[in-house]
Formats: structure tokens, C-alpha cells, sequence
């Protein structure tokens, strides 16, 4: 009898879960408060509050931020390298980057120390031949040497493995032999892609990962199971897919961005339900602002990222733009009178000066609570019983007013305009990189703090239509039971199209579909479908940038057929063409790397069944006075959550729910939509 | 002139700021060589119509070219009033370092920007292309004694007329490199970002209206000027001097100076490089406008929260006497031009410090070490790897220096190992950290790098060195000790021989098998060496970045009783 499919996301202050009843077609959510250290306290709690038994449940599909948390805070495991003789400090050397442009400040501690990267002859040439076999006895002799220095994990990092992985292979079979646990990472297992410095970085964090992503995710499982759960526990990864547990505690490092990849999963699955294949989502926090964009339904993937400077990250994510404009961060007027917002932020402790935690320099909250649009009788999130608007006035006063001449309402005003302004560009720019006009995207508020926002940025970007999802601060939870699930592979080939070998080139795309077909049908997950795609990244030879070319593959019955080079020059073309609006007159094509996905669909719930169910007509709670531009407007409340389908709220008004304010600017409308979504216009618009 | 609110103002500064982020994005993306598309070695901005000042500039292009590019665009001003016929869709095209600044290898374009039938402001795209002609490929040529032995001379003309392109200039260009695809990509992503750069400014000034616009433009720059002013203000008057030198010039075997006087007074700083070396016979001179530039840069590292913005140069005086190698005349060869630059920011570090210590960090490696390696494969197609190597920025108040970093002219990252060895004939036997090459120090330098490339090609190679610091160490600052010099070598049949320059040579026969080894300074230590902890000494020598010999010399044995 398992019915029920629950979604986790475990966040910095909660832990959200989204219960969907397949079988009633029925979704609930519960917000916990996030347990520490041990997160499963608080994972469990939160689903046992819904359901009691756990043997009802099909799926448990998890966001975490477990690894990214152990990066950012380098709270994993004593890690080992065993490298090519001469290359110790690829880790350490990075890409001769710095940590800033100006100031030539700051260090740089790579997460294995240099004691730990030791060397053993074998050399592999980028032709792939082998100029010096390995020498095995050396690697024992290192494995034993890190094992003695209290290595709990170990990584293989060796020149040119993406084309010829022998000497690796040899390397790591000996490794893991040797070595007392599961936790060893290969470069060529986890990214056989040209460019040692990425692979070698994104290897060593995932042997890094390991320890402490496996034992997080064993003690939940156990937790689970031993509360009488039988279903498939599944993760998201920094892809928007999902993963099995075992995929999970071998590949750490793809779940650097899991939680906010879930995020921008849903947000794109409500869009989409709504109408909308176009949107840009906004995820508004207490240090930054998070932007994704999503055209005709899809998530742009971006290639890699940098965690922190010097921890780069090398598999495919949900491209996130981040800016440091949140909630808590922090205005101030420079030494030139230029008023600016962040990258300080005060984050959510000690937060805003309204908070009365220690902080005495003003935020975005700060400006938006002297406005009246946050009220400070009743916080969100639950944790304070009321805000000191009084102090927050004073901030803004000290710091931003009397330095600019302005009194305390046109102080924080300018706050906001110049935080609106700074999200709105980042808008602008995630569009524009992407060659989209954004004023062709509806723009998706979620996360606690975007939708006070939603209006500036619909004035700003140009944007016609805000949508407000019915649950904004369980997005990422939902977003786990949406995810399909997915695997990508790379494969660098480096070769001319002229010289290209096809049976070579299918061979390697043969591989990564039984691989990935094979994890699929290792999951206990039902699926609708099973999708392959395959990208080609390509360019003119003597070009750098590669531009990705996809490959339309005839797959039958699990077989790959082969692509021709004319299938494979036409398909450049296209992509070329439309990248760059034109074609080089005898340029020679070049393939640098295969990318492949396999995706296994899982089956959508129906979000009509969050949609409210009241029908009597809306009235406000309450009447506030809320500022806007230079006056103070009366301002009706409203209860969101029970607003019937098909409501229009004419602005000025803000409607409340427990974890989210959204607001509606005199000159905008807010509208429920048939799913409970509050769709932000114009007013007088019609859908 | 309309008055601004300050709300808009920051507005303003943040839309303009991105259109100049944007037109570096689409120059990135679309470059043909590796310079530009990997290194970043260019910049765009906004430039103002009657002087040519630097308003806006690029976050992302070379720090070198933010104060660089208002000569280029001054020298466009010149041009255009000369000749009488600027007109709207011109696009200006030169690379006369003399005129312009840095060295032949940039390519600028400059255009105007109309609203309305008026003069708006300018802008403008430079970028380091790949092959201009001259007797070096990638033209770094260590014994060029003119410019014509560098590149061919290209003066401000041009290359679009009223939005017509004059084919006839294209043609030149392209019969003057050794890589004319790779130069028409360029040129092509220069003017495409040029493009991009005039769509979004019609869009700014249809939202705000051109004269907030211009408004705001104006009152940036009065900004950048009270901050830099009231950054003065803070510090302690007084006169402060360093003196560096430069190897050589790579004709001659005697060292440059380059010597500067710094002095500050209430809110005014003058920099003076009088008593620096005269210009020389090697390509090491800078113009003018370089220098300036550079000071600009050294500053900026200083106070790095400062904008780019010709504002911020105006409470500061540069003077360079006439004959100077600083202010060459043409046709002097300028090609090194990175050397010397990084030296005037090593020296005024220097000075600085001792002014306020805690305020700079110790000097970086101060080379960017261009080393080319060039043959013929066994089927006769040449090749040429071209490229810059890393060593270790200078120690700080805060921290050590970091290990490995770019210069403090670029931003650039360098090719991974894999692409090179993937695109030419070549092995790293070694690409790793270079153990004692830290000045010590409370907090040591980052430590430099050692390259080894062995040559796999049959028919052997060609390599061509242009570096610096062969003679003369990075310095340290505050007490901290000097880093490790560079050193060169390269295998021979009969062993491993070092150049004659030191730093500079043409012209290395290689053979099959054979090697040169790079291996690069450290930073400069900041702070006396006993007052570095007994942990970090420990540290450091149990990682081997520093032996146990050169930790007891520098450091006494007192590290030694530190259990880790």
C-alpha cells in the first residue's frame, strides 16, 4: 500500500516536505525546523507529521545541501591524491587565476593538503598512447603511505586519462584493493574530459564528498528504513534529475547545487501547468538573489561551476546566476555618495536591525518594514514575535537619509529602488547572455523574500506578468517530486570532423545509454518515458568556445546507430548559424567533447489538487497603511490561502501566508489562477 | 547640465557598467584566439565625447586597459578633427602603441555614439590579437630595435565609414598576419561587441532620456574624483621613493632603472618617474599613455573599491621627463611593454609601503615570462605555442601571498595542460610549485611555478623567451625578504645551459626529447621574518614549499620543535 511520494528539502532554518497522496490526489506540505548536526531529526519529523506510516510511502526524493555545505564550510573528509610524476600541483596551481581582480590579496589552501598529493611514474600522451606504464608497486606504496597519514578517501589523478584511461584503471583497481572503504574516485569515472586542472578538481572534491555525503545520506536511509520505509529513496542533483542513493554516495559532487536545482525544477513545472514555457525565476534569500531562466519549458544547463575560488566543479548544473542583493543585505553611501546594496549582507542572523539581533546597519527587509509592505506584527517564518520598526527607521536614517539628505520614507525607498534595479538587471543579463529578450518571459518569485518584489521587477525588466506559485517557500521540496530522473556522460574526442571515426564515436554513445539505461532500471521508480539526447561540442579549428551542436541519434531497441559526418557537419552548421548568425567560409570542423543524457520521466501529479477550494468572495483581514513612491496608501490585507479561484485583487494590497508576503502595487492587480498561483499584471488585464 | 538624484545615479552606474560587462561577454564568446577568448585580454567602455576620459569600463577586461583606452580614444578625437568628417556608424581602427598605449598587438576600435544627430560619447573595443605581422610570430620579438621589427604599424583610420565598411582596410589586415582567420574572427567579434554596445545605449537613453544620462555620466566622474581625494586625505603626507631595475633590454646586456617619487599632500599625490632609465634600443620602452595607464592600475590595486573612471586620475600627478623609457617616441620598439609596466607597479607598491604598509602587498613575480615554442611537423605545417606562466603574488598584511597567480596587469587563466598537449607536439614533465622561491617574512610570498616542456616532434623546435626578474628579485615590503628570481633553462646535447640575457633570448634549437625548464619568482615577504609563527614555518617545510635549510636560515630552528 504505498501511496504517498514526499519531497525534501533541507534548508539553513527549515526542512520542507510535499507529501503528494497518488492515490487521493492530494498534497500537503509540513515546515520544520532544520535539526543540527544530524539533519535526519528533522527530515523525519517532518514526514511523520503527515505520515505515520512509513510503509504507505513509494518515494522519499531528497534536495541537499549537505555537499554544498561541507565545500563551502570544507567539512569533508581527509582526502589523499595519487597523481602523474611531476603534476602534484595541479590542485594548488588552479588556472593561475586570483581570488579578485584588484587588490592582489588572499591566499588559497587547496582541500587536499600538499603531504597528501604524492606522485608515481606513468605517463599517458594526448594521443593517448602510453609513454610510461604505471608503476603499481608505487601506488600501493602511496595508497599505504596516505592510509598511514589517516586518509579516509583517496582520489587517482593522472595526464590525459580522458584519452586513454588504462593506466588510471590499473591505478585505481589497485587502490581499491588496498583501500579499507568505498571511498575512491577516479578522474576519467567521474569526468573523462580534457582539462586536468577541472577534472582533477572536480574529481579530489568528490573523493572530498564522499565520507561525509555517504554517511549523511546511510544514516537518513537507515533512519528511514528503520521506520518501516520500503520505497526508493532517491537524490536531486545539481542537474535538476534524480539519482539513486548508491549514484549519490559514489558521485557526491553532483549534488553541489541539488537544493536549488529542485527549486527551479518546480518553479518550471508550475509555469508550464500555467501556461507560461517562458520564465525567469527569482529566489530571493537572506544574502542573495538566485536567477534561472527557463525557455519552452526547459532549464539552461551550464557546464560548471566555482564554488569557492579555487573549488571548481565540473558536471552539468541548472545555470543559477547569483547577485548579492537579499533580504539582509546591507545599504550603505561610499566615501563618493553613491548609495549601494551588498555584497555585505547580515544574512538571517543577526538579519535585519528590526530583528533586534546585534545588527545596526539597515537592509532591503529594514527598508521594506518602514514601508508597512512586511508587518511587523507578525514575522514570517515564526521565529520572532514582532520587529522594531522603530530601530530599522533610525538604520536607514544614520546610514542611508542623512548622508543623501533624505528623510527617513525617501531613504528607504531609494533602498529598494536601487535593490530593484540591481535584481532587474540581473534579469536583464541572464536573458540577454542567453540571447532571449526578457520582456518575452513571465518572471516566478519563490523562496521566502521575491515576491514583495515581483511588481519592481515587472516595471524594471519590462516584464508583463509575474507568477506567484500558491506554495513560494516549498518550491525546492516539490521540485524533488517533480524531477525526472537523469544521468549525463561526457566524453572528450578531440578530432577533426574529417578524421572523425563514427564506430569509435558510437561506441562511446553506446556506452553511456546502456550505463544509464542500466541505472534506470536499477530504480524502483515508475516511468512515463525514457528520453536520450546527444550534444556535440563543437567549434572551428583555432577557435576556443565550443558551441554545443545536437545530434538527432537513431536509437533501436537500445542499439545506437552510428551518425555520418554530413549529419554530424549539417547539425554545426545549424548550431553555429544560429549562435553566431553566420558561418566561416572554409573553416575546418572540430569535435571536442560527447555529451549525453539519459532521462527517465517520471509521472507528473496534477497541480490542480493544491488548488484552493473555498468559493466565498475575498475580504480583507485588515487595512494597513503601506508606502509607495511618496505617499502612504491604504493598503488592504488578505488571507492568500483562501482566496477563491478566479479572485482579482486590485492594488494597493498585500496578501499574507504563513511563509510568504506577496505584494500588489497601486497600479498592479493580483489574479488566482485555476491552480491557486496569484498571477501579478496590470491591472484591468485578462488572461 | 541636469542635476541628479541620487537614487538614479546608482541606478544609472549600474545599467552602464553592464552594457560595458555585456560588450566584453560577446567579444569573449566570439574571439577566434585563445588570448581574448581565454585570457581576456581585452576591455571595452564608454568614453567621453569631448575628451576622451574614461567614463564606464568593463568589469571583466584587463585591468591594464582601464586606463589605457582614453589615449586610444583621444588619439581618435585628434584624427577625426583633423580630417572634419566624423559621422555617425564611423568605426575607427588602429594599433600604434605610441598613439594609443601597451604594445602593436592590441587592436583597437573606437566608435562614436549619436542621439539624435549628436555626439553622445564613444566606444570603444581593444583586443590582443594573435599574429600581427613582424618578425616574431605572436610578436614578441625580445631583439626588435623599432616597431617595424615587431608588427606592422597601423595609425587611426577608418575602418567603417557611415556604416559602410572599407573592404580595402580589411584587406590589409588580413595581408599582414600569419593567421588571418583567427584575425577576421576577431575583428569581427570587436565589431559585434561595438554593436551590441550602441543597441543598449539606445535602450538606456530612450528609458532615461539623454540628458540624466549625461547628467549621470558627469556626476560619476565627480564622484570617482571625491572618493579618490578623500582615500588621500586619510593618508600621511610625505615623500616616499623606490628604485627596481629591468634585467635588460634584450640587445644590451646593462640594467634599466625605473625609479619613482611618491608624494602625497593633503588630497594630491604626484607620482614622478624622473631618474628612470632613458629609452633604449630594446623593446622595453613604454609611451606615455602606458604609463599613466599604469599608474591608474597601481592605484587601483591599492584601493581597489575605487571605479574605473577617469575621475579618480585627477588628483594624481604622473610626470615622466622627455627621453625617458617611459615616455618613448616613436619609432622606439615597445613589444615587452608588460615588464616594464610591472615594474612601475613593483616600485610604487614599494613606495607605498612606506607610506602605509598595511595599505599594499609585497611585490609579485613581475613577468609574465611570453615563451613560444615553434617547429614545422613532419608534414610541414608550423606551429606555435604561445603562452604567459604564473609565480607568486607578493604577502600582505593579512595573508600570505598567494601561489601561482596572474600578473597584476591581466586576469587571464592559463590553457590548461591537457589543450596544450592536445594542440602541439609537446610534454610537461613537470608543471608543479617551485619550493624556496617565497620571500619570507610574518607573511611569506606565494610561491612561483616550474614548467618543464619536453619537445616531441621529430623534426625538434624553436623556443623564444621574453621575461624579466633574471637579476633582480621581487621585493618584499615591511621587512619581508625578497622572492627567488627567475630562472631559464634549456637542454642541450651537452647539458642544461641558461640564456646570456638571463631572462631574454631567440632563436633555442631544441631537439626531440629535449627540454627548456621555466622556473618563476616568488612573491616578496611582508613583515619581519620573526614574527612569522612557528606553525606556519612548520607548515611550510612539512609541505615542501620551503627545506628545512632555508626555514632555519630564515627563521631560526625554533619551528622545529612544533608538533604537528
Amino acid at each position: 500500500m504505498s501511496k504517498h511520494m514526499i519531497g525534501v528539502d533541507v534548508g539553513g532554518t527549515f526542512t520542507d516536505v510535499f507529501i503528494l497522496n497518488e492515490e487521493a490526489g492530494t498534497a500537503r506540505v509540513a515546515k520544520v525546523p532544520t535539526t543540527r548536526p544530524d539533519q535526519s531529526g528533522g527530515f523525519l519529523d517532518g514526514i511523520t507529521r503527515e505520515v505515520q506510516d512509513l510503509s504507505e510511502i513509494s518515494v522519499v526524493v531528497h534536495g541537499t545541501t549537505a555537499g554544498t555545505n561541507a565545500l563551502l564550510e570544507r567539512k569533508g573528509a581527509k582526502t589523499g591524491v595519487i597523481c602523474t610524476q611531476g603534476l602534484r600541483d595541479v590542485l594548488e596551481m588552479r588556472r593561475r587565476d586570483r581570488p579578485r581582480t584588484w587588490g592582489l590579496r588572499g591566499d588559497f589552501e587547496p582541500i587536499v593538503d600538499r603531504r597528501n598529493r604524492l606522485e608515481v611514474p606513468e605517463r599517458t600522451l594526448a594521443d593517448g598512447a602510453i609513454r610510461t606504464q604505471v608503476d603499481l608497486d608505487a601506488v600501493r606504496v602511496a595508497a599505504q603511505q596516505l592510509l598511514d597519514d589517516g586518509c579516509e578517501a583517496a582520489a587517482i589523478l593522472f595526464a590525459n586519462a580522458y584519452a586513454n584511461p588504462a593506466n588510471e584503471a590499473a591505478a585505481v583497481a589497485v587502490l581499491r584493493e588496498v583501500w579499507p572503504n568505498a571511498h575512491v574516485s577516479a578522474s576519467y569515472e567521474v569526468l573523462p574530459e580534457i582539462r586536468e586542472f577541472e577534472r582533477f578538481s572536480t574529481t579530489a572534491l568528490n573523493a572530498y564528498l564522499q565520507p561525509e555525503v555517504a554517511g549523511y545520506l546511510g544514516r537518513l536511509e537507515t533512519a528511514l528504513r528503520s521506520d518501516g520505509f520500503e520505497g526508493e529513496f532517491m537524490i536531486v542533483q545539481s542537474n535538476g534529475g534524480v539519482m539513486a542513493v548508491d549514484t549519490a554516495c559514489q558521485m557526491p559532487v553532483r549534488t553541489a547545487l541539488s537544493g536549488p536545482a529542485a527549486g527551479v525544477i518546480a518553479a518550471g513545472y508550475i509555469a508550464r501547468s500555467a501556461g507560461f514555457e517562458n520564465i525567469i525565476t527569482g529566489d530571493m534569500g537572506g544574502t542573495s538573489f538566485d536567477v534561472s531562466l527557463i525557455h519552452e519549458g526547459q532549464s539552461i544547463l551550464s557546464p560548471q561551476t566555482s564554488i569557492d575560488f579555487g573549488m571548481v566543479v565540473r558536471t552539468p548544473m541548472i545555470e543559477i546566476t547569483t547577485i548579492g542583493a537579499g533580504g539582509g543585505s546591507i545599504a550603505w553611501v561610499d566615501k563618493g555618495g553613491l548609495l549601494n546594496i551588498g555584497p555585505e549582507s547580515a544574512g538571517s542572523n543577526p538579519g535585519p536591525v528590526a530583528y533586534g539581533l546585534g545588527n545596526d546597519r539597515p537592509t532591503v527587509t529594514d527598508a521594506n518594514i518602514v514601508l508597512g509592505r512586511i508587518d511587523p506584527e507578525n514575522p514570517i517564518g515564526g521565529k520572532l514575535d514582532k520587529l522594531d520598526v522603530e530601530a530599522a527607521s533610525k538604520a536607514i536614517d544614520t546610514h542611508v537619509g542623512m548622508p543623501l539628505g533624505l528623510s527617513t520614507l525617501e531613504a528607504a525607498e531609494a533602498i529598494l529602488t536601487v535593490a530593484n534595479s540591481r535584481m532587474a538587471g540581473a534579469i536583464r543579463l541572464v536573458g540577454i547572455e542567453r540571447g532571449f529578450d526578457p520582456k518575452r518571459f513571465a518572471f516566478m518569485p519563490f523562496g521566502g523574500g521575491g515576491a514583495l518584489h515581483a511588481g519592481a521587477m515587472l516595471a524594471e525588466a519590462g516584464i508583463e506578468r509575474a507568477i506567484v506559485p500558491r506554495y513560494p517557500g516549498v518550491t525546492s521540496a516539490m521540485g524533488c517530486v517533480i524531477a525526472d530522473m537523469r544521468q549525463d556522460f561526457v566524453q572528450t574526442i578531440n578530432t577533426l570532423v574529417s578524421t572523425l571515426d563514427e564506430v569509435a564515436l558510437m561506441e562511446f554513445m553506446q556506452s553511456h545509454v546502456d550505463q544509464g539505461m542500466a541505472l534506470l532500471e536499477a530504480s524502483k521508480t515508475k516511468f512515463d518515458s525514457r528520453e536520450l539526447s546527444f550534444e556535440l561540442d563543437m567549434a572551428y579549428t583555432g577557435q576556443t568556445h565550443t558551441v554545443p551542436v545536437p545530434i538527432a541519434i537513431e536509437v533501436v531497441d537500445g542499439t545506437v546507430k552510428a551518425p555520418s559526418k554530413e549529419q554530424i557537419e549539417e547539425a554545426f552548421d545549424a548550431a553555429y548559424q544560429a549562435t553566431f548568425g553566420r558561418l566561416l567560409n572554409n573553416g575546418v570542423r572540430r569535435i571536442l567533447n560527447l555529451r549525453s543524457a539519459v532521462t527517465g520521466k517520471r509521472p507528473k501529479f496534477d497541480l490542480a489538487t493544491l488548488a484552493p477550494t473555498t468559493e466565498t468572495a475575498a475580504k480583507p483581514m485588515a487595512v494597513r497603511q503601506v508606502h509607495f513612491g511618496s505617499d502612504w496608501h491604504e493598503t488592504a490585507i488578505y488571507d492568500r490561502l483562501s482566496l477563491p479561484v478566479g479572485t482579482v485583487i486590485t492594488g494597493p494590497a498585500i496578501l499574507t501566508q504563513p511563509d510568504t508576503t506577496v505584494l500588489i502595487e497601486p497600479d498592479l492587480q493580483g489574479r488566482v489562477d485555476s491552480f491557486g498561483n496569484t498571477i501579478i499584471e496590470k491591472r484591468g488585464s485578462t488572461s | 547640465m541636469t542635476d541628479i538624484d541620487p537614487i538614479t545615479l546608482s541606478v544609472l552606474a549600474g545599467r552602464m557598467e553592464q552594457i560595458a560587462d555585456e560588450m566584453d561577454a560577446t567579444l569573449f564568446r566570439a574571439a577566434f584566439n585563445p588570448i581574448i577568448a581565454e585570457a581576456h585580454d581585452a576591455s571595452h567602455g564608454l568614453y567621453h565625447a569631448g575628451t576622451g576620459d574614461t567614463l564606464v569600463q568593463g568589469k571583466s577586461g584587463l585591468p591594464i586597459f582601464v586606463g589605457v583606452m582614453a589615449f586610444a580614444v583621444q588619439a581618435v578625437i585628434e584624427k577625426a578633427a583633423k580630417d572634419g568628417d566624423l559621422a555617425d556608424g564611423d568605426v575607427y581602427i588602429f594599433n600604434d602603441a605610441h598613439i594609443g598605449g601597451t604594445h602593436l598587438s592590441d587592436m583597437r576600435l573606437v566608435r562614436p555614439y549619436y542621439r539624435n544627430g549628436k555626439l553622445f560619447c564613444y566606444l570603444a573595443s581593444v583586443g590582443h590579437w594573435h599574429d600581427v605581422g613582424g618578425a616574431v610570430p605572436g610578436n614578441y620579438n625580445p631583439a626588435a630595435t623599432d616597431v617595424f621589427q615587431e608588427a606592422f604599424v597601423l595609425p587611426p583610420v577608418k575602418l567603417v565609414r557611415a556604416g559602410v565598411v572599407n573592404q580595402d582596410i580589411i584587406d590589409i589586415l588580413l595581408r599582414n598576419t600569419r593567421l588571418p582567420q583567427s584575425a577576421m574572427g576577431d575583428l569581427n567579434g570587436q565589431l559585434g561587441a561595438l554593436d551590441l554596445g550602441i543597441k543598449r545605449m539606445d535602450e538606456l537613453l530612450d528609458d532615461y532620456g539623454a540628458d540624466t544620462v549625461a547628467a549621470a555620466l558627469d556626476a560619476l566622474g565627480h564622484r570617482a574624483e571625491a572618493l579618490m581625494r578623500s582615500e588621500l586625505q586619510e593618508l600621511p603626507d610625505g615623500r616616499w621613493e623606490a628604485e627596481d631595475f629591468l634585467d635588460n633590454d634584450g640587445i644590451t646586456d646593462t640594467p634599466l632603472s625605473i625609479k619613482v617619487a611618491l608624494e602625497i599632500v593633503g588630497d594630491q599625490m604626484t607620482l614622478d618617474f624622473t631618474g628612470s632609465a632613458p629609452q633604449c634600443a630594446g623593446p622595453v620602452n613604454i609611451a606615455f599613455p602606458t604609463t599613466v595607464a599604469t599608474a591608474y592600475v597601481a592605484v587601483k590595486h591599492i584601493f581597489p573599491a575605487l571605479p574605473a573612471n577617469a575621475g579618480v586620475m585627477r588628483p594624481i600627478d604622473v610626470i615622466v621627463p622627455e627621453g625617458s623609457m617611459l615616455s618613448a617616441q616613436f619609432p622606439a620598439p615597445t613589444g615587452g611593454y608588460t615588464e616594464t609596466i610591472l615594474r612601475m607597479i613593483d616600485v610604487v607598491f614599494s613606495a607605498f609601503a612606506k607610506a602605509a604598509p598595511t595599505r599594499v602587498v609585497a611585490n609579485a613575480y613581475g613577468t609574465i615570462n611570453a615563451l613560444s615554442i615553434a617547429g614545422k611537423r613532419s608534414n610541414g605545417q608550423p606551429w606555435v605555442m604561445f603562452s604567459f606562466y604564473g609565480g607568486g603574488h607578493g604577502g600582505s598584511v593579512e595573508t600570505d601571498g598567494l601561489n601561482h597567480g596572474n600578473a597584476p596587469i591581466s586576469t587571464a587563466t592559463i590553457p590548461p595542460m591537457e589543450i596544450l598537449e592536445a594542440a602541439y607536439p609537446v610534454m610537461f614533465r613537470t608543471w608543479g610549485l617551485r619550493a624556496d622561491s617565497a620571500g619570507h617574512g610574518a607573511h611569506r610570498g606565494g610561491v612561483g611555478a616550474v614548467y618543464e616542456i619536453e619537445v616531441l616532434e621529430e623534426n625538434g623546435a624553436e623556443a623564444f623567451l621574453f621575461g624579466e626578474r633574471g637579476r633582480f628579485a621581487p621585493k618584499g615590503i615591511a621587512g619581508g625578504a625578497d622572492g627567488a628570481m627567475n630562472l631559464f633553462s634549456y637542454e642541450q646535447d651537452d647539458g642544461w645551459k641558461n640564456p646570456p640575457l638571463a631572462s631574454k633570448m631567440r632563436g633555442i634549437r631544441l631537439r626531440q626529447g629535449q627540454a627548456v625548464r621555466l622556473e618563476t619568482p616568488g612573491g616578496g615577504g611582508y613583515g619581519a621574518q620573526t614574527e612569522r609563527a612557528d606553525g606556519a614555518i612548520a607548515r611550510d617545510v612539512q609541505r615542501g614549499l620551503v627545506s628545512e635549510e632555508a626555514a632555519d636560515q630564515a627563521y631560526g630552528t625554533a619551528w622545529r620543535e612544533v608538533t604537528s
